[in-house]
């Protein structure tokens, strides 16, 4: 379980992330929604460590973020950003490989290669995985950093924006590979999304981010209903149930 | 790549025999030790400026910076002009070239680990405030070396100019022995780093991400490539455009990420370029250049194919 206590973060003289504290459940999506400039993105880098908090505690299953070892952590959670501008030529096999490093330092053995090619098959990339990144479509990226992130077996896994710059097709294909990640695998996927259509047909539990606090937290029913956007978005937003998945209509 | 390495390391071995050998006109005795070593000296400063360079650049994710942009090799000339404008030439300090080398190379590593409690630390680093910063610290140390060079006897200034200009015809040969045992227990810290620059290479999220402590290998690496400009300008003067031209050309020769392939890779290209461009000073113009307007001249050029390279690209 992933603890957020009394979190906070300035930039400056604005609190990006004011005193939020959370709880996400194991083995569930959790997905972070919120307007721009929200802190989705600022929360999720501090559980990752990618940046430091300035007060609070982050708690993953017991262990305390500033005190374990980067290496051990990244055995646990595993983080990818929305922009992965990587400067190095790399083929999809050999990005897969670095999610190993963690357990191997570099030194990839059998069993390693056998992880590396099990994440190539579950995101469907055989065909195409000694291809360079340069060549691949934006879907076919976000494929190969996902596998990677699978490649380095961690039980949480964060995206930030994963269905950024993506079309429909694409984008229901990853939240899939999600929720079977979930489902078959058993991890816990903590994602920050701006299609509330897709936080809600996909995940769990949804948490709702405002100015820096939490707004409101709990399950698609509790979140997913006209006067709550409102609180969040500050528009109305109609809702409609499809096929018993809830939608929200925006557009007018 | 084992076929681009033996031709790598036949081209070095034929240039070094060609270099000791070719017009050694009878007076063995007293040219072989003189070229031997030149040539010591040709391979230490290659081999750590392919070093730092490629390690600067895996260390910013920026294939067209080097360390002099940090000012790093101002710096060491501004070392020297201020010892000699407070001491003079004839002190100790300046006279004694293995403790100078001692005093800059410390003030270096100082330096550095400033620049880097200034700019690595602070979160959201941009990498145009980290070029900027570091061209403003290079203009800053060489307007004050150039202001006290203005003031100070002109025999001392000569003293200087001596060093201001890379060229291997006057190597500061009494402090190769300590620039070996310098590089050598560089060799050895460093290597156990190989496989962090590896990850590094990735740029900075993904590397926590893998589990690297960022800040520890960035520092080290840092203070690493701060010794190595030092030695290498302490030994010949400064010469990191080198660096640009031979990362670049390793780069496209390997194309790998495996930092093990490309840190060899670029130190046998730096050797072969440094030691062919010094046959061809010597030899074909005469010593009537130095190879640092060689190095410059065809590093410029390839300077701006780059550049339209990568803009075709786009």
């Amino acid at each position: 379980m992933v603890e957020v206590k009394n979190v906070s973060k300035k930039y400056g003289n604005k609190h990006v992330v004011e005193n939020v504290s959370i709880q996400i459940a194991k083995g569930k999506i959790t997905s972070f929604i919120g307007p721009n400039g929200a802190g989705k993105s600022t929360l999720l880098s501090m559980i990752s460590r990618l940046i430091s908090k300035d007060s609070g505690q982050i708690v993953i299953d017991g262990h305390d973020i500033t005190q374990t070892k980067s290496n051990d952590l990244a055995k646990k959670i595993s983080i990818l950003k929305q922009s992965n501008d990587i400067s190095v030529r790399l083929t999809i096999r050999e990005l897969v490989s670095f999610g190993r490093f963690p357990y191997s330092q570099g030194r990839l053995t059998k069993e390693d290669w056998k992880y590396v090619d099990e994440a190539i098959a579950y995101m469907r990339l055989e065909d195409i995985q000694d291809k360079y990144l340069d060549q691949l479509s934006g879907g076919q990226r976000q494929r190969a950093y996902i596998a990677m992130v699978l490649a380095q077996d961690t039980e949480y896994i964060l995206l930030d924006e994963p269905l950024n710059n993506l079309d429909m097709k694409h984008s229901v294909q990853i939240m899939k590979v999600l929720r079977k990640m979930v489902d078959e695998l058993g991890k816990t996927i903590i994602i920050v999304i701006h299609d509330i259509n897709f936080a809600s047909c996909y995940s769990d539990f949804i948490v709702a981010l405002k100015d820096g606090k939490v707004v409101k937290e709990g399950t698609i029913d509790e979140i997913i209903n006209t006067p709550t956007l409102q609180e969040i978005y500050d528009m109305e937003i109609q809702v409609e149930t499809i096929n018993q998945n809830k939608i929200c209509i925006y557009f007018n | 790549m084992k076929a681009k390495f033996t031709v790598l390391i036949v081209l070095a071995i034929v240039l070094i025999l060609a270099f000791l050998f070719v017009d050694a006109g009878g007076n063995w005795d007293y040219i072989i030790p003189r070229r031997l070593k030149k040539i010591l000296a040709i391979v230490l400063t290659g081999g750590a400026i392919a070093y730092s360079t490629m390690v600067f650049q895996t260390i910013t994710n920026n294939r067209i910076l080097t360390p002099s942009i940090l000012g790093l090799d101002s710096l060491y000339m501004f070392i020297q002009t201020l010892v000699i404008f407070f001491f003079g030439s004839t002190n100790l300090t300046m006279a004694n070239k293995n403790i100078n080398f001692l005093i800059s190379v410390g003030l270096m590593v100082v330096f550095s680990a400033i620049l880097y409690k200034l700019l690595f630390k602070r979160e959201g680093q941009n990498i145009y405030f980290l070029l900027l910063i570091g061209l403003i610290f290079g203009t800053l140390f060489q307007s004050m070396s150039s202001f006290m060079e203005v003031l100070i006897d002109p025999n001392e200034f000569l003293t200087i100019q001596d060093r201001m200009f890379a060229s291997f015809n006057n190597v500061n040969s009494e402090i190769l022995l300590i620039s070996v045992i310098a590089m050598l227990i560089l060799a050895l810290y460093s290597a156990r780093f190989a496989k962090y620059l590896d990850v590094l290479s990735l740029g900075k999220d993904h590397a926590v991400n893998l589990g690297l402590d960022y800040d520890y290998v960035v520092k080290r690496m840092l203070v690493v490539v701060a010794i190595l400009v030092s030695i290498a300008t302490a030994l010949v003067g400064p010469i990191t455009f080198l660096g640009l031209l031979v990362a670049n050309v390793t780069q496209q020769m390997f194309k790998t990420y495996s930092h093990k392939v490309l840190l060899s890779g670029s130190i046998l290209i730096s050797i072969v370029a440094l030691i062919g461009g010094q046959l061809v000073v010597e030899r074909v113009f005469t010593f009537s250049t130095t190879i640092s307007v060689i190095i410059n001249f065809i590093g410029g050029v390839y300077f701006i194919y780059l550049l339209l390279k990568e803009n075709k690209s786009w």
